[in-house]
């Protein structure tokens, strides 16, 4: 066993952490204020290859493992929640159906653009009545003559508004159940296809999400991703490694908020000494950095997993599950630490921490996780 | 062009300075690429773009050092040479005269170095290496034009601006405002993590360590004192300002 990153590993983390310091954490702030998604950053980022981290070199990635992304992904959520929920998307969500799923000509088509950060890429799966239980689509695509016809809407649709394309799941054969949802690849151009004004949030202001409306969207017949009727299995999968991407956005969020609750612990004075002297401080930031040590460690064990072609469905859960939950408490005590001044603007835990409770939500809720996880074990 | 850039990996001046048993402590410490060595890469980079030719970087140091050449692949030089041979470590003295021995009869164009290393802070290895070639230098450069064998340089003189001529071959050592170094790309540096190295041992270059040791040896290595809190003088201002004038006269000795 051997906890060492490699040369590769290490030297992406600390390229993408100079990047975020430089260029995403000045920002941060900017984007949350108004919501302003940062599409210059990711046109950079798309530039330095960060949009198709972990994709092979021949569609235009940089050929990374996991755990290089996963280390990416912790490091811009480190400086910018919003950054990294939209950075984590773009690959987990928008690259990955097209990696694992895609025809060698779509891959070409739209792979290559997505990884080389030329276009932004979206996932819709979640409708408002099918969440946790996305199997409930209510999205239908029918076939007339040799285009697909499809009607239905998405919501909380991250990065839609400005992707070039988006994979959508659709009911195709009802009397199937969820092995009646297929997944349709739609430009966004497409007619009939729209988003609405975004959403307005608690936090991650500067990620974009939206909602999705189609009215007779046809699309030709091979905007079928990979096969008909796979479209629950696709996402099962893709959802799979997403929630490795939302565990090392957990730890980069968590991370964030230790180091501003250690700097200011060490800052603050109150009765005569710095605040960082009293027990009950100390062992908020010794459970702060034990926490996110286990975090990261999970996390990384998980993308071992899925680099070395094991299953990782339990070991996603679980890192996803527990980096998303000590993020939230990381944060909440990080406010805690900063008194009244934790509650201002003028401090980013404030932001932190409103950032932090989409890591319980996104990509399956903790309940969902805990029955992923429970499942796994034989429950 | 045949452009060549020294380099030195250092400590991340971010970092904080554990000084342990005489010496800095290296566990756990970043190491980067001196951040002057940067805009030569940079500039090196550039001049390649323009002219054509060939972009080599190299340095001396541990096995770590191969990182900061890796970090200079990863942003665009075609070649790295790692001279690793421990006998060859040493001074300025030393090093100057191991890369003199380097480019003794190689085909050079130019050659870049950062102004100084963020490290020893000496500045003076690549002006060493331009006299042991025997080559014209041009150091802190801000700015760099080149046209045939014409160089012409702005300097970075304390404050003033100096503008400077020289022919093909030069040395020069780049300062803050040159340029603005690229990152490296995740694709580069996945492709430099696969270059091989050219690794020359001593006997390949040409040297013998012993011959070219060190000339000056540390005597100490510690951290400036911690600075003490500001004192707040009371009273009226004239007998104040009079505390002020003694203390500066009898305590500090500053007057
Ligand atoms: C900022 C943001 C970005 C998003 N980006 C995307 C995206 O890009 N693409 C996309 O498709 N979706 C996206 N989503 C949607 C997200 O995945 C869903 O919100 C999430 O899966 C939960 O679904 P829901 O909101 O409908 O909640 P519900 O499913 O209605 O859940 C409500 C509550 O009930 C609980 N619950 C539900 N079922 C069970 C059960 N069986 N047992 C126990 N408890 C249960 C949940 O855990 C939760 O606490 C995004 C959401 C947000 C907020």
């Amino acid at each position: 066993m051997n906890f060492d990153l490699t040369q590769d590993q290490m030297m992406i983390k600390n390229m993408v952490r100079d990047f975020a310091e430089a260029e995403i954490l000045p920002e941060a702030e900017h984007v949350d204020k108004t919501g302003e998604f940062p599409l210059d950053t990711f046109k950079k980022m798309g530039e330095l290859g960060f949009l198709g981290l972990p994709i092979s070199e021949e569609y235009g990635g940089a050929g990374g493992d996991t755990i290089s992304y996963a280390l990416a992904v912790e490091e811009v959520g480190r400086a910018s929640g919003s950054h990294g929920l939209s950075y984590a998307a773009a690959v987990s969500l928008g690259c990955s159906p097209f990696y694992y799923f895609g025809t060698e000509e779509q891959k070409q088509q739209w792979l290559k653009p997505l990884a080389e950060g030329k276009i932004l890429g979206a996932f819709g799966l979640t409708e408002s009545n099918a969440g946790s239980d996305a199997g409930g689509t209510q999205t239908t695509a029918v076939l007339d003559g040799n285009e697909w016809v499809i009607n239905g809407s998405k919501c909380f649709i991250t990065n839609v508004t400005y992707a070039g394309v988006c994979v959508v799941t659709a009911v195709t054969d009802k009397s199937k159940g969820t092995k009646g949802i297929t997944s349709f690849i739609i430009p966004t151009d497409t007619p009939g296809f729209r988003t609405a004004t975004p959403y307005d949030k608690l936090g991650l202001k500067g990620s974009n999400t939206a909602e999705i409306i189609m009215e007779d969207v046809r699309v030709p017949k091979e905007n079928i991703l990979g096969s008909l009727d796979n479209g629950f299995k696709q996402f099962m999968i893709t959802l799979d490694g997403g929630r490795i991407s939302i565990g090392a956005l957990s730890v980069g969020i968590a991370q964030a908020a230790y180091e501003a609750a250690l700097k200011y612990s060490q800052e603050r004075m109150q009765f005569g000494q710095s605040i960082s002297k009293f027990q009950a401080i100390q062992f908020k930031l010794a459970d702060m950095a034990m926490n996110i040590e286990l975090a990261r460690t999970a996390v990384h064990k998980a993308a071992w997993l899925k680099d070395q072609g094991r299953p990782f469905t339990k070991e996603g859960a679980i890192a996803k599950l527990f980096a998303s939950e000590i993020c939230m408490r990381a944060c909440d005590q990080a406010v805690q630490i900063h008194g009244g001044y934790g509650y201002m603007k003028e401090y980013p835990v404030e932001r932190f921490f409103r950032d932090a409770k989409l890591m319980e939500i996104g990509e399956g809720t903790s309940e969902i996780q805990r029955i992923v996880i429970a499942r796994q074990i034989g429950c | 062009m045949n452009i060549f850039v020294a380099l030195k990996q250092t400590f991340d001046t971010e970092e904080k300075i554990v000084v342990e048993n005489g010496a800095v402590k290296e566990d756990g410490v970043r190491f980067v690429l001196n951040p002057y060595d940067e805009y030569a890469v940079e500039e090196a980079i550039k001049l390649r773009d323009e002219f054509g030719g060939q972009v080599t970087v190299v340095t001396i140091g541990p096995d770590r050092a191969q990182e900061a050449l890796r970090t200079a692949l990863a942003m665009g030089a075609d070649d790295a040479v790692h001279i690793s041979d421990e006998s060859l470590f040493g001074d300025e003295f030393t090093v100057s005269n191991v890369l003199a021995s380097y480019f003794k009869g190689k085909e050079f164009d130019i050659i870049l170095t950062g102004n100084q290393a963020v490290d020893s802070g000496s500045g003076q290895t690549a002006v060493r290496l331009a006299e042991l070639l025997n080559i014209a230098h041009i150091s802190t450069i801000t700015k760099l034009e080149i046209s045939g064998t014409d160089v012409v340089a702005h300097r970075d003189a304390e404050g003033d601006l100096e503008v400077v001529g020289a022919k093909l071959p030069v040395l020069v050592t780049c300062q803050q405002g040159l340029n603005d170094p690229r990152y490296p790309s995740l694709i580069g540096i996945r492709k430099a993590n696969k270059k091989p190295l050219d690794t020359p041992a001593a006997g390949d270059l040409g040297v013998d360590g012993a011959s070219i040791g060190a000339k000056a040896t540390v005597q100490e290595t510690f951290l400036p004192a911690a600075k003490a809190a500001g004192r707040i003088l009371d009273g009226d201002n004239a007998g104040r300002v009079q505390e002020l004038v003694n203390l500066l006269q009898n305590e500090a000795k500053v007057l």
